[in-house]
């Protein structure tokens, strides 16, 4: 199990490694030269200059990977280059808002999957599973944004449950704010949710096809005590693996999302920096995405040791 | 009133009748053994009296368990009998439990579901059953999960299961099937000590006429879902007054026959293993340490001669499938070399090997899985082809390719087909025409014939046999079947733990064992001819 758990965490390291010298050598060849972006383009050359030596981009390249990689250990990621104030200052403000979306996201799409795949698995074939199918099939193809903005018709504009948009910060108190996160999570979790269903699903008659299903049936336990007792613990591997890769994208990929509902989420924020040059803010988002994915996987990892007996002895 | 009662079952699935007006009986403290072929529908007999069917399949006629008609009980009532009156055993102990549930769990949770026990008395009763099973506690806590434990082990398991609460009826569906002899020994005795103690009707379903000769009292046989003879085994078996009795009696003991073989004197042994070892990685148990090692082969050696036929004999584990791998060069030894017609071919490089890859051939057990099933015959059959050091043209490739159809009895027009247009046997003939494709001097058969019909493991086996009488091709024998090993060997190796423990000549290893393993083999093997003596003289 330590070993198991040991090997995985020096892979993830050894990702983030590699990670940091891609981030940074991609953003060294793109052209543009932050300190001219700074100043704009009437500046002077000596003033342009002065400005380099300061923000040290003028020493050599391992100086400043380790300078970079040094910050970041110790949570300093600079400053933005546009706004100039600590990296770290924007992504905290734009992570109190990304984070709880996503997991929302995630709670919302998992409690709506695992039924609808369960119960899709065990009408095999039936008008039931058909129906079911059908639904997730749409739920896969309907882009999301045009989903949202069906949400926000019929429950900001025709019912008026909600904002359509806009976030009112935490310190309006936690109901208000939760109230702008519901919408936008729904219409993250919708297509996320349809995904997973169908892989529980299909995971799940997998399992069913198993010798030790039959096993059970012949110890007298009914359909249903089989695939909730049986079934489904062995079905979750490639589950916990989709739920994984869908969070990374839950935090980061929102972007569309975040603009259909105006949120300031972390997606628009590397999305601005990157038109505004801001090359430090994507830098350091970028990494921190990296570090969450990585860890997000450890996590998916470890829960698979729970799940399996086999991996807590494996090599 | 019989304890199973089956009268004129019929089964169909999908519209494909599977079984026709199947009639069977079953007392208490019996032992039926159910015989037949594969496909003949003894599965789905054993499944009927389950109410396991397959989803597409309906079934007409009587199936009574103590005065219950079966087939009209409603599926609660069913769940009811379930592991409860009625019990199963299946033929893969490796896939037949949960890998995710200790084994407490699984043989305490039928006893909960039935008896409503609480954890701790159905855990206490679990733990009693492991123990009649040959689980102790002390080597197994039911806090063990299925993948710490061995195939035979596993088997146990799951009869712990079935007899955790002494059912009235036991079906076991070919439990020893994928066991080597030894277990399989074990494993019978363990059945007929639970139906002497607990009266318990045991429905046997084999292939094994002899397995089933040395359990059954009664013993029905079927054939493409038709019942051809049912009566006491001893009278059914001696008399063999039925033609397809018969006809399985025989196939069950063929030997084929085989001219004394000619050793061409004056050349060199075929092939020379000198002190193969191989050791593999351990687990490891820290990240600082050296992992310990483990080891597979320990220091075997011995020669073939040319055209000679030699059996390599063991249980289960005892390391002849990685030795054969050695031999193969599929795998590096640790220590020792092997010559292949006086040249080493340890330690070589891939293009060194083609020429000993020409001459040295394989036929692995499993004639469904060794075909890629979207080629056609030609190409799978001419695959060992690129071996030649001049590349055949098409025209002279399907030349070669319809002459080993012809040699293994296929024909040429069969090139055309897929593997999955041939039944089992005809698909081991074919992987027999794709190992003697290039005429080779050796061919290295990892159980062969172990997943074979008796029928068709008669006719393989006289193929073998003829194929190396015509060509000349020596043999070396996979198995831990001694009925293979004395049909179409001359020489026998028995292995033991890694090592060679006993070889000789095949009739005298297996008529006057030395070594305690071969003894062990021999005692626990099977055999038709004893089984119905010892039959005749207990059911006179």
């Amino acid at each position: 199990m330590t070993a198991y758990l040991g090997k995985r965490l020096l892979i993830g390291l050894a990702t983030l490694l590699v990670a940091s010298v891609v981030v940074f050598a991609i953003l060294e060849i793109l052209p543009g030269d932050p300190a001219r972006l700074m100043l704009g383009m009437n500046a002077t050359a000596d003033a342009v200059e002065a400005l380099r030596n300061e923000m040290g981009l003028n020493e050599g390249l391992l100086p400043r990977y380790l300078a970079w990689v040094g910050g970041m250990l110790s949570l300093d990621f600079g400053r933005s280059y546009t706004y100039s104030v600590p990296v770290i200052e924007l992504i905290r403000e734009r992570a109190i808002v990304s984070v709880p979306l996503a997991l929302m996201s995630l709670a919302l799409s998992t409690a709506i999957a695992i039924p609808v795949g369960v119960f899709a698995a065990a009408r095999r074939g039936r008008p039931a599973d058909t129906v079911a199918m059908a639904a997730s099939q749409l739920g896969v193809a309907v882009p999301n944004f045009w989903f949202a903005l069906l949400l926000v018709y019929v429950f900001a504009v025709w019912l008026r449950l909600v904002p359509a948009g806009g976030f009112p910060g935490w310190s309006a108190g936690a109901w208000p704010a939760l109230k702008a996160l519901i919408l936008p999570s729904i219409a993250l979790a919708v297509p996320q949710a349809a995904i997973l269903a169908r892989v529980t699903r299909s995971a799940l008659l997998d399992v069913l096809g198993e010798d030790f299903i039959r096993t059970a049936r012949a110890k007298g336990l009914p359909r249903g005590a089989v695939l909730w007792r049986h079934a489904l613990r062995n079905a979750m591997l490639p589950v916990l693996t989709i739920m994984g890769l869908q969070f990374g994208f839950l935090l980061a990929g929102t972007i569309i999302i975040e603009n259909v509902f105006s949120l300031p989420g972390l997606g628009r924020l590397i999305f601005q920096a990157l038109n505004q040059r801001d090359l430090i803010v994507v830098e350091g988002i970028v990494m921190l995405l990296v570090a969450t994915i990585v860890a997000v996987n450890l996590l998916v990892d470890l829960s698979y040791a729970i799940v399996d007996p086999r991996l807590r002895t494996a090599r | 009133m019989s304890l199973l009662e089956i009268e004129n079952l019929s089964l169909a699935i999908g519209g494909q009748p599977i079984l026709k007006g199947v009639d069977l009986s079953l007392e208490a403290g019996e032992v039926m053994g159910l015989v037949g072929e594969s496909g003949s529908g003894k599965s789905m007999t054993a499944l009927s009296v389950m109410r396991l069917l397959p989803d597409a399949a309906s079934a007409a006629g009587r199936i009574g368990f103590n005065g219950i008609d079966l087939l009209a009980a409603p599926e609660d009532r069913m769940c009811a009998l379930r592991g409860d009156d009625i019990g199963m055993v299946f033929q893969e102990p490796m896939t037949a439990l949960n890998p995710l549930k200790t084994i407490g769990e699984q043989v305490a949770e039928g006893i909960r579901w039935h008896t409503r026990a609480n954890r701790a008395d159905a855990e206490a009763m679990a733990q009693r059953m492991l123990e009649r099973v040959g689980l102790p506690a002390e080597r197994f806590p039911l806090s063990r999960y299925p993948h710490e434990l061995s195939g035979g082990q596993r088997q146990r398991v799951v009869i712990a299961i079935a007899c955790a609460l002494k059912p009235k009826l036991l079906i076991a569906d070919e439990p020893t099937t994928a066991l080597d002899v030894v277990l399989q020994a074990q494993i019978l005795e363990l059945l007929r000590d639970l139906v002497v103690e607990n009266r318990m009707g045991l429905l046997l379903i084999s292939h094994d006429l002899a397995v089933v000769t040395e359990m059954a009292d009664r013993i029905t046989i079927l054939r493409g879902g038709e019942v051809m003879e049912a009566g006491n085994t001893a009278e059914t078996l001696s008399a063999q007054s039925h033609p397809y009795t018969r006809q399985l009696a025989m196939a069950s003991m063929h030997v084929p026959a085989r001219a004394k073989t000619h050793h061409a004197a004056g050349t060199g042994p075929l092939l020379e293993v000198k002190g193969i070892s191989r050791d593999y990685p351990a687990r490891r148990r820290s990240l600082f340490h050296r992992p310990e090692r483990f080891r597979a082969v320990d220091d075997v050696s011995f020669t073939l001669a040319p055209a000679q036929s030699m059996a390599l004999v063991g249980r289960s584990g005892c390391g002849k499938s990685t030795l054969a791998r050695i031999i193969l060069a599929l795998d590096e030894p640790s220590a020792g070399t092997i010559a292949f017609r006086g040249e080493t071919i340890t330690g070589r490089d891939q293009a060194a090997l083609r020429p000993a890859r020409r001459d040295m051939q394989v036929i692995f057990q499993d004639p469904y899985g060794s075909f890629d099933p979207r080629q056609r015959v030609e190409r799978l059959v001419a695959e060992p082809l690129h071996l030649l050091d001049k590349r055949p043209t098409p025209a002279e490739r399907r030349d070669l390719v319809a002459e080993a159809l012809h040699q293994v009895g296929l024909q040429p027009s069969d090139m055309q087909k897929y593997p999955h247009e041939f039944s089992g046997g005809q698909r081991q003939r074919l992987s027999i025409a794709r190992a003697i494709i290039t005429r080779p001097k050796l061919i290295v058969a990892d159980e062969p014939v172990s997943a074979l019909d008796v029928s068709i493991r008669a006719q393989i086996l006289d193929l073998l046999a003829d194929l190396n009488q015509r060509l000349g091709i020596a043999y070396l024998f996979i198995t831990h079947d001694l009925t293979v090993a004395r049909a179409i060997t001359d020489e026998v190796m028995v292995m033991d733990a890694r090592r060679i423990v006993e070889s000789g000549r095949t009739a005298d290893v297996l008529s006057q064992p030395r070594s305690q393993a071969a003894r062990a083999l021999v005692d626990a093997a099977p055999d038709l001819h004893r089984a119905i003596a010892r039959r005749m003289r207990e059911q006179g």
